[in-house]
């Protein structure tokens, strides 16, 4: 947990006034809506379809038990008592007015949350794995690194006008949890031989209308030079990066056109200008962050409590542990995933009481701590073993408990036709019917891990190219027609998904999926081979077969 | 379009010549960037201040040679969303030590006066009058800096190593 300090807390209430004078001079007409809106951009608020759209940034995935509370305080008081969390570590409150912004950001800024730069055409929210600080085989913690970089990124005076959104990620495991190869910047924490802290750099990854997968830039950027080194690269963008055509804004755009040959090279002759500045790091530096970051007093505890076993018999809470409960590397501590996907729900949503009902778990059974993942679940990241069956009868009564994390109904979409201004297709239904056609846990768990990912539109919000599953809304003469692709990920091994034939309608699509499914059921070799496996051996010819053959 | 130059509505020195307008005899003379250096040599030649103004898009170190000759240079910000203009600043004085009158000029609100402060800009056209006249009261705005910029402001982390040294001494 960080925790700010006078320092932090004089900058965002002073972006709190900042932006209360431009809400007052909007209102007043002193700001054209075409000028106030990338204020308010800068400040995470979008114009949708029914309302603005309030976006608050949790940076790298934690939240303090007071944080999650003054979000719920923000869903009731300003909102309709509910928040969806996004894929990049943030919350949404769909139903905000304009004239209440300034004081729901300073009920958020009372507790160090911010909104600043959780949309328009700057460095975004740095996100990190959700499991930092707990996950076994982890290098070192990637957020005291990723708070470093959220306060340099933070109101930056040269990049805060970039040609389009910018985003960066950070792990130190080598499972990828922060998808950081679909990022404009991904970081991946490394040693090198003199066991000093570094980064392999990544840069150009992306989704949306044109997806790259990322490419390694640099093999290994020392820690304290990372600042500079990220400084080059983005000063490179700012200049040349194209803002003739919003669609090929984005860095990798400029990248693949340059060639990452030429595009390092320009970034390494900008670096060699700047990194013994004043964005050199030393320890110290890093030694302070560190500080006020507080980790738990763990207990000495044995690898199986009583408690356990004993629940072991009861076949729901097996279910829910085999799927939701991960390995600490604190031993007798665990590390628990709250699925935000309960059957025939929209994917990602929390409602105010639960939040707070969270929050007090979170106090009993995880030392005040909350992470949010990119799959639009939550996390509990210290929770003693033997409070396990405890904590599953607290979720389950609160609708938590929904035992499907990694199945295939632990879907990933985005707000689509619902919400979005954007959006040309409706995604959050289709999510609905498929947890609906997959509700029988038996089944979910026969298919095993298989990610779904809906986007309702080309900038693919639900990351559907990355999806085990990707499903795509796109409009065609007036009617919603879903693509699908099979074969994308998003982890280390980050691949794009293949087209498997022609777009569907919205009735058709549950049953194209089932299809799918089907077909990877008839075709694995046996019960072990995940789907992923199945498309990395198969291709995607046989299921384009069994899929359209009848169709 | 009042100009503030030193946290204060001034008035503008300088006239913007196009390409084509003739050479005024005296005067101080803004010029765009292609014409100042086509005709260099005779621009600087003459009596009165010699300004440039440079496009967002075009490389500033096209500029260098004549930094130390040139009383005022003028980026241009087409409208506020594009902030190609910022990394040219900071180029300009961080790198290249200019440290005659840096304008930004375009799209300027009251909005961007601090990021353009920390860049390095010294004088400003300013959109509209209410902004100008709020300008030293925004400028004042921010009192905590994340990042190290040529402006000397001491940043977040800095400002922490010395808090943590003086403890340090007390203990």
């Amino acid at each position: 947990m960080y925790a700010y300090d006078e320092i932090d807390r004089t900058l965002v209430n002073e972006r709190v006034s900042e932006f209360r004078d431009q809400v007052k001079r909007r209102l007043s007409g002193e700001l054209t809506e075409d000028e106030f809106k990338i204020l308010r951009l800068q400040n995470g608020v979008y114009l949708q379809l029914h309302a603005y759209m309030f976006r608050v940034a949790i940076p790298y995935g934690t939240l303090a038990t007071n944080q999650l509370r003054a979000l719920a305080h923000v869903a009731r008081k300003y909102d309709r008592g509910y928040g969806h969390f996004t894929t990049r570590q943030n919350i949404q409150f769909n139903w905000i007015k304009l004239a209440e912004l300034p004081d729901a950001l300073e009920d958020l800024a009372k507790v160090g949350i911010h909104a600043m730069q959780t949309s328009g055409n700057n460095m975004r929210n740095v996100t990190s794995d959700q499991w930092a600080g707990v996950a076994p085989g982890e290098i070192e913690d990637p957020r005291i690194w990723s708070e470093l970089i959220r306060q340099h990124t933070t109101l930056h005076p040269e990049f805060s006008f970039l040609p389009r959104k910018f985003k960066i990620a950070i792990t130190a495991s080598d499972h990828d949890r922060a998808a950081i190869k679909i990022h404009d910047i991904g970081l991946k924490l490394i040693k090198n031989e003199k066991g000093e802290t570094g980064f392999e750099v990544l840069v150009g990854g992306g989704l949306g209308r044109t997806p790259f997968i990322g490419k390694t830039i640099k093999h290994f950027v020392h820690g304290r030079d990372i600042l500079s080194y990220i400084e080059a690269i983005l000063r490179v963008y700012n200049q040349y990066g194209r803002r003739d055509n919003i669609y090929k804004a984005r860095i990798k755009i400029l990248v693949h056109e340059l060639g990452i040959e030429k595009f390092s090279r320009e970034v390494e002759e900008e670096w060699q200008h700047i990194r013994n500045s004043s964005l050199q790091i030393d320890d110290e530096v890093i030694e302070d962050i560190r500080s006020r970051f507080s980790y738990p007093n763990y207990e000495k505890l044995p690898h199986m409590p009583d408690e356990l076993r004993q629940a072991a018999a009861d076949a729901d809470f097996e279910a829910w542990r085999k799927n939701s409960v991960a390995p600490h590397k604190v031993q007798g501590y665990s590390i628990v995933t709250i699925s935000l996907k309960p059957i025939g729900k929209p994917p990602g949503d929390a409602t105010a009481e639960q939040m707070e009902a969270l929050a007090d778990l979170a106090d009993k059974y995880s030392f005040g701590e909350i992470r949010v993942g990119h799959e639009q679940n939550l996390a509990l990241p210290h929770v003693a073993k033997r409070d396990l069956p405890a904590l599953w009868k607290a979720l389950d009564k609160l609708g938590l408990a929904t035992p499907n994390v990694n199945l295939i109904t632990d879907i990933i979409a985005c707000p689509g036709l619902d919400y979005c201004s954007l959006a040309n297709a409706r995604s959050i239904p289709i999510a609905q019917e498929l947890t609906r056609r997959f509700a029988n846990h038996e089944l979910a768990n026969l298919i095993g891990r298989l990610h779904i990912n809906i986007s309702g539109c080309i900038n693919a919000c639900g990351h559907h190219h990355v999806g085990h599953i990707g499903i795509l809304g796109v409009e065609k003469n007036g009617e919603e027609v879903y693509q699908i692709t099979i074969g994308g990920r998003a982890d280390e091994n980050a691949a794009l998904g293949t087209l498997i034939g022609p777009g569907v309608k919205f009735d058709e699509v549950a049953d194209v999926i089932e299809d799918v499914v089907e077909a990877y059921l008839a075709l694995r070799e046996r019960p072990e081979e995940l789907f992923m496996d199945t498309v990395k051996r198969l291709g995607v010819e046989p299921f384009k077969e069994r899929v359209y053959a009848t169709r | 379009m009042p100009l503030v130059n030193g946290g204060k509505i001034v008035d503008d020195s300088f006239v913007k010549l196009a390409v084509d307008t003739p050479l005024p005899e005296g005067g101080d003379i803004l010029v765009p960037a292609e014409r100042f250096i086509a005709e260099a040599d005779a621009l600087l030649k003459r009596t009165g201040k010699v300004g440039v103004i440079w496009p967002n898009n075009r490389d500033i170190d096209e500029l260098v040679p004549y930094l130390g000759k040139v009383a005022a240079v003028a980026l241009v910000f087409p409208t506020f969303r594009d902030g190609r203009a910022y990394s040219q600043a900071r180029l300009l004085r961080e790198r290249y030590n200019y440290r005659g009158e840096l304008r930004a000029t375009g799209q300027i609100l009251r909005d961007q006066f601090v990021f353009m402060l920390r860049a390095g800009f010294d004088s400003f056209e300013v959109k509209k009058q209410a902004d100008a006249e709020a300008f030293m009261q925004t400028a004042k705005r921010y009192s905590v800096f994340y990042q190290p910029t040529g402006d000397g402001r001491i940043t977040a982390l800095h400002r922490r190593m010395q808090l943590r040294h003086s403890e340090g001494v007390g203990t």
